[in-house]
């Protein structure tokens, strides 16, 4: 990220003085903390904040009295020897005038809004009331403070977020009940609308995408099912036939890299093409003079046929040979159909 | 210096400028906060503690304490500096958790957790896990995107490379940013082209290389009531939709079929190996020759003319 440092003033005073004007509210408005909740509150490990503490407790009204610093109990939170009392409850009095936190900064205010308007354009009608309120109550809280940043954005295509969303909340709601649910699929590897009986077991999240996981009774495998590809899908009254599970953790990545048998494959992309290193996981990356060479995994051929036809003519296969094969094969037959007309 | 003495004498100053009801003199707060230093140095450093202080949005203000002396004070409004009483019921309060996970940009979602952060400390219980509903991201990849944020947070006027569509050669643009917004899938830039004397809207993932800061910040101001997402979409080039007629093999490109205005089936096609049915589509052109790519022989492009000259280039350019 490119953030210009002022100066050279060391930059964790200043990250330590926004923790601080956040930890002392923080207490005040939910009493006695452990150290470890505050470290998760602010993201940061208790032997930090036990170092901020040690800071705060030098600071206070510019008397100069003992009376004017701010307390800080510091025997609940570590031994005469050192060691930190990650359960212990810090306690810290004398420091009201530090009781509320921060107004938000313009940059702050204005990604939450964008963020919230973004939300509202893909959610349903109940939601949408709600997030109407949190966002009259968040712009009351910003007016009289700074001005926001003038940072504005509409959802590409908020209609289809919305279908998305009911789609969702269906599917959702037949995984509770634990009913089978049929689905008209479309497979794009084999660019094939596919009809199946599922067992649902939780939508979950990767990517910016939303996956049905669920026991597929045609495969007879578990499988991920993209919503944005599902054209209907109907509740059904029978039962699961397999046993309730929760949904995958998908933070990995969706590959079930031991279900399947995949290759190694080496692409030499040109600048057109090199969204592919930031769109999908790609194993390695070495850069060249005028183009980038990347190692990717994959498991299915015809998944990378059909890139490198998209990317064509900024793709191409180095290793191994008969992927080139494959992708050389589907761009003569391709082409193939307009010489025939043509002639 | 170290980072914890530091730390304590933002704080120091902080608190003393906040409780105060009076503008605090400078020279109270030098003997109080810095009084080994010598004047330059003091200089400097209660320059840069009062900028670091600004800049993590404590409104420090700069007044005189009365009518005969100039010497300057400052102080700080505890109810500039506070966050006003905001009160969340638990439903409104899991739509915030939600928010912070919206921005697929580095540093719009670290603001979005450090509202948060904000929010609970005054607080406001927020469950980042109760509600799961549509979650919509907003990605904001294109490499200027930073620079221009935050010459607009900061109001510095930009130089920088854009490449109009249909010219050459970049040329080079000076502009003071007044908002930035995404419409149609992409980001823009609006603002005054001092070049032009005009406003005028750029799309980001025009401009080539890097954009540099002309001049100070607080250079210039943003029009009073500006609206950048009407202005933007005024200027802006309207997304330019086509007609497309593509022959589609039968019960292949399902996506294809769902967008189609309409569909012929059992036409006669290019080959005879399956059926073929025509699609016709009015959508924008973008991506639409990547998308009929991606299906190989089993979409062809009957128009216009300029999609299927496209479509074939790309096809012997692959095979060159």
């Amino acid at each position: 990220m490119t953030s210009r440092t002022g100066g050279s003033a060391p930059s964790g005073a200043k990250d330590q003085v926004a923790r601080l004007l956040t930890l002392v509210p923080y207490l005040h408005a939910h009493g006695g903390v452990r150290l470890i909740d505050a470290a998760e509150a602010l993201g940061v490990t208790p032997e930090q904040v036990l170092k901020d503490l040690k800071v705060l407790l030098m600071c206070g009204m510019p008397g100069g009295y003992p009376d004017d610093l701010i307390d800080v109990d510091l025997d609940l939170l570590e031994t005469e020897e050192g060691e930190v009392h990650r359960e212990g409850v810090i306690r810290v009095s004398n420091a009201d005038y530090l009781d509320r936190p921060m107004r938000l900064t313009p940059t702050e205010a204005s990604a939450m809004i964008v963020a919230l308007r973004a939300l509202r354009a893909g959610a349903e009608t109940t939601t949408v009331e709600i997030v109407d309120r949190v966002l009259a109550k968040l712009e009351s809280a910003a007016a009289d403070g700074p001005s926001e940043i003038p940072l504005d954005a509409a959802l590409d295509e908020p209609g289809r977020d919305a279908d998305l969303a009911a789609l969702g909340v269906r599917l959702r709601d037949a995984t509770d009940r634990q009913v089978q649910v049929e689905l008209d699929y479309y497979v794009p590897t084999r660019d094939e609308q596919s009809h199946r009986v599922v067992d649902p077991r939780g939508v979950s999240r990767h990517n910016g995408f939303a996956y049905l996981d669920a026991w597929c009774h045609s495969a007879e495998a578990p499988r991920l099912f993209r919503l944005d590809r599902i054209s209907a899908a109907t509740v059904l009254d029978a039962p699961v036939a397999t046993a309730p599970q929760s949904p995958r953790d998908l933070s990995d990545g969706i590959f079930d890299r031991g279900d399947d048998q995949t290759t190694l494959v080496t692409l030499r992309l040109a600048p057109q093409a090199q969204w592919v290193v930031e769109y999908y996981a790609v194993e390695a990356v070495r850069p060249g003079a005028d183009h980038l060479e990347v190692d990717l995994l994959v498991a299915d051929h015809r998944w990378l046929t059909k890139l490198l036809l998209r990317l064509a003519p900024n793709a191409s296969v180095v290793a191994p040979a008969e992927f080139t094969a494959d992708f050389t094969g589907a761009a003569q037959e391709a082409l193939a159909l307009y010489r025939s007309t043509s002639a | 210096m170290s980072t914890a003495a530091k730390t304590e004498r933002l704080m120091k100053l902080l608190i003393m400028l906040l409780v105060q009801r009076h503008f605090v003199p400078k020279e109270r707060i030098r003997s109080i906060l810095y009084g080994d230093a010598s004047t330059d140095a003091f200089e400097k450093m209660f320059e840069r503690d009062k900028e670091e202080l600004r800049s993590l949005g404590v409104p420090v203000e700069v007044g005189s304490m009365d009518a005969y002396f100039d010497e300057p004070g400052y102080r700080v409004r505890p109810d500039a500096f506070a966050l006003p009483e905001i009160d969340l019921a638990p439903d409104e309060a899991a739509i915030v958790g939600l928010a912070t996970r919206v921005w697929e940009h580095q540093r719009l979602a670290k603001a979005t957790t450090e509202a948060v952060r904000k929010l609970t400390a005054a607080g406001v219980a927020v469950d980042l896990t109760a509600l799961d509903i549509a979650q919509p991201r907003l990605a904001a990849d294109d490499p200027a995107f930073d620079v221009f944020l935050e010459a607009l947070t900061e109001r510095s006027a930009l130089e920088f490379d854009y490449w109009r569509s249909g010219t050459a050669e970049p040329a080079r643009r000076h502009l003071q940013p007044w908002g930035v917004t995404r419409y149609a899938g992409r980001w823009y830039v609006l603002g005054f082209d001092t070049d032009r004397a005009a406003e005028r809207v750029f799309r980001l993932s025009r401009v080539q290389g890097e954009a540099r800061r002309t001049g100070k910040p607080g250079a210039y101001e943003i029009p009073d009531g500006l609206d950048i997402s009407a202005t933007t979409r005024r200027l802006a080039p309207a997304p330019v939709t086509q007609r497309a007629v593509l022959l589609v093999r039968g019960g292949a490109a399902a996506p294809l079929r769902r967008m189609a205005d309409s569909v012929e089936v059992d036409v006669p096609g290019p080959d005879a190996a399956t059926a073929w049915d025509r699609l016709v589509l009015t959508r924008s052109n973008v991506g639409l020759e990547d998308e009929v790519l991606g299906y190989g022989a089993s979409v062809y492009v009957e128009s216009p003319v300029a999609l299927r000259d496209a479509v074939v280039g790309r096809l012997e350019g692959a095979l060159a």
